[in-house]
């Protein structure tokens, strides 16, 4: 039986008067990866941050490796997210360091390698999202897809356990998406990592999800393998995947 | 009702206010003690927040000390006491002005680039990164920056100090015809060390104030671009306000009535 790396237990989140998640529970199989779908707004960026501590839940709870990481002191979550990585929808790299030293970033702050090894590190971490000739460049001397590829080179660089990638295709040409979709799957082989993927790109997440959940008003409605959400006889599910304005989903 | 719940609403945004600097300023004094501080990033930040204010904060000290010279030297000379004008100036650049007017020059240029620059860190999600990556904020950012003032400001009071006393003597001895020596020599009179002591000691104080309040209101930043702006503006706005507060109390308490 798969081993539950991250655990979400009867998660209730608002921000003021609106309800985000409403009673959301999911596992995250360990060395899987888990596509989590849904409208935008619906809150699936929210349950990244709920996994990486960076929000603590109104009412349930957050496991990592069974730890409660929702009452945890801030250094003791601090460790937990040293195994974990979490590649933001807009990159959010430091724009004062250079695109070398941002990812190179964690390896300095937790690790006590030599300059060289970090070099050489940070180099394959840049080759691999193909931008081995961004060492030096400031993030404000490159595009958006490459801001994008280079904050997935700093969230795959310390080798994590589990990497969460919010929206990691979104805004890529095709070849791009193609690249970071196999780099999110030969990295789970090479690793044997878990990731969990906020993605609208279907064509992508066909590709690569192990298990793929869909989020609608607060809560987790369906959950499966591809082909199970595929086959979903949920009629919500049916309309977000086949993109259809007419079905249950208010517009 | 309406007027309690406005009253409660204050009351409880003070507190807010306070307590989030008062543990900002605590976490940072514990990574301080605890020697985690990132040496190159404070000296690069000493040169942004500190040496590129020497050439404003020397402009507004100059033309403080000349007019002090210059309105206490005619009333001086009329009276006959021109020998004391030195001591005036001396008198009100270490005590007060110096270390008051530095730090509200550095306030208004260091302060809002600290709120600003955190602030733009916030709403592009720089902040959340550094979190993520398990990196502590009031280390990473926030210390570097109360270091870098707490070692600059002080030293920028003195050079205030220095260059207002400098004005104050040009004025004195080409407006009022107050010779150089009698300048400097009612000057030595007027203060002791001590009061440049103390005067380094407030320096000190609104270093605290600037880079404290400059980052709260940064790390506080909520919305976009507009958010951005509201933060930079508070920061100054409270920093010259708590370096009002705070000089009077200091000195009161440093100088009482003498």
């Amino acid at each position: 039986m798969a081993e539950v790396i991250a655990r979400l237990e009867d998660i209730t989140l608002n921000y003021g008067e609106r309800i985000i998640l409403k009673n959301c529970s999911l596992d995250i199989v360990e060395g899987a990866i888990t596509c989590i779908i849904g409208l935008s707004g619906a809150g699936k960026s929210t349950i990244l941050r709920l996994l990486d501590g960076l929000r603590k839940p109104d009412e349930g709870h957050v496991y990592i490796h069974n730890h409660d990481i929702c009452h945890m002191p801030e250094d003791a979550l601090n460790e937990i997210r040293r195994k974990i990585s979490l590649s933001f929808q807009f990159a959010a790299l430091l724009d004062s360091l250079t695109v070398g030293e941002n990812v190179a970033l964690p390896l300095r702050e937790h690790t006590h390698m030599t300059d060289k090894e970090i070099r050489k590190i940070v180099e394959d971490a840049l080759e691999s999202v193909g931008l081995a000739h961004t060492f030096d460049s400031m993030p404000n001397e490159l595009s958006g897809g490459m801001l994008k590829r280079a904050g997935f080179a700093r969230a795959i660089v310390t080798r994590p356990e589990l990497i969460l990638y919010d929206e990691p295709t979104t805004g890529l040409d095709p070849i791009v998406t193609h690249l970071i979709t196999d780099t999110i799957v030969r990295l789970r082989q090479k690793l044997n990592g878990t990731a969990v993927v906020i993605s609208h790109d279907l064509q992508s997440i066909y590709m690569m999800a192990d298990y793929v959940a869909m989020l609608f008003e607060g809560a987790i409605i369906s959950y499966g393998s591809v082909e199970e959400i595929k086959r979903s006889p949920n009629p919500i599910v049916q309309q977000f995947i086949q993109g259809s304005e007419v079905g249950p989903i208010p517009i | 009702m309406k007027v309690l719940d406005r009253v409660g609403r204050a009351t409880t945004g003070f507190f807010e206010y306070a307590g989030g600097i008062v543990i900002l300023a605590g976490e940072s004094a514990t990574f301080m003690v605890r020697l985690r501080i990132r040496f190159l990033e404070t000296i690069n930040q000493a040169y942004n927040l500190g040496v590129l204010s020497t050439s404003i904060v020397l402009l507004t000290s100059l033309f403080t000390g000349m007019v002090i010279s210059l309105e206490s030297a005619v009333q001086a000379v009329q009276y006959g006491v021109g020998n004391l004008v030195g001591g005036a100036v001396a008198f009100a650049s270490a005590r007060e002005l110096g270390p008051m007017l530095t730090a509200v020059v550095v306030a208004g240029r260091a302060g809002s680039a600290i709120a600003a620059e955190l602030g733009s860190m916030v709403v592009t999600e720089q902040i959340e990164a550094l979190t993520s990556m398990g990196l502590e904020v009031p280390r990473f950012l926030v210390l570097p920056r109360l270091l870098a003032l707490l070692v600059m400001l002080p030293l920028l009071t003195i050079f205030a100090d220095v260059v207002s006393l400098l004005g104050g003597m040009w004025i004195a001895q080409n407006y009022a015809h107050i010779s150089t020596d009698s300048f400097i020599a009612s000057a030595r009179q007027a203060i002791g060390f001590e009061d440049v002591l103390k005067g380094l000691l407030k320096a000190i104080v609104f270093a605290a104030i600037i880079a404290l309040v400059g980052s709260y209101q940064g790390l506080a930043t909520r919305g976009g671009a507009a958010g951005v702006g509201r933060s930079t503006t508070n920061a100054v706005v409270n920093s010259i306000i708590l370096i009002f507060i705070a000089n009077f109390i200091m000195s009161f308490l440093l100088f009482g009535g003498g």
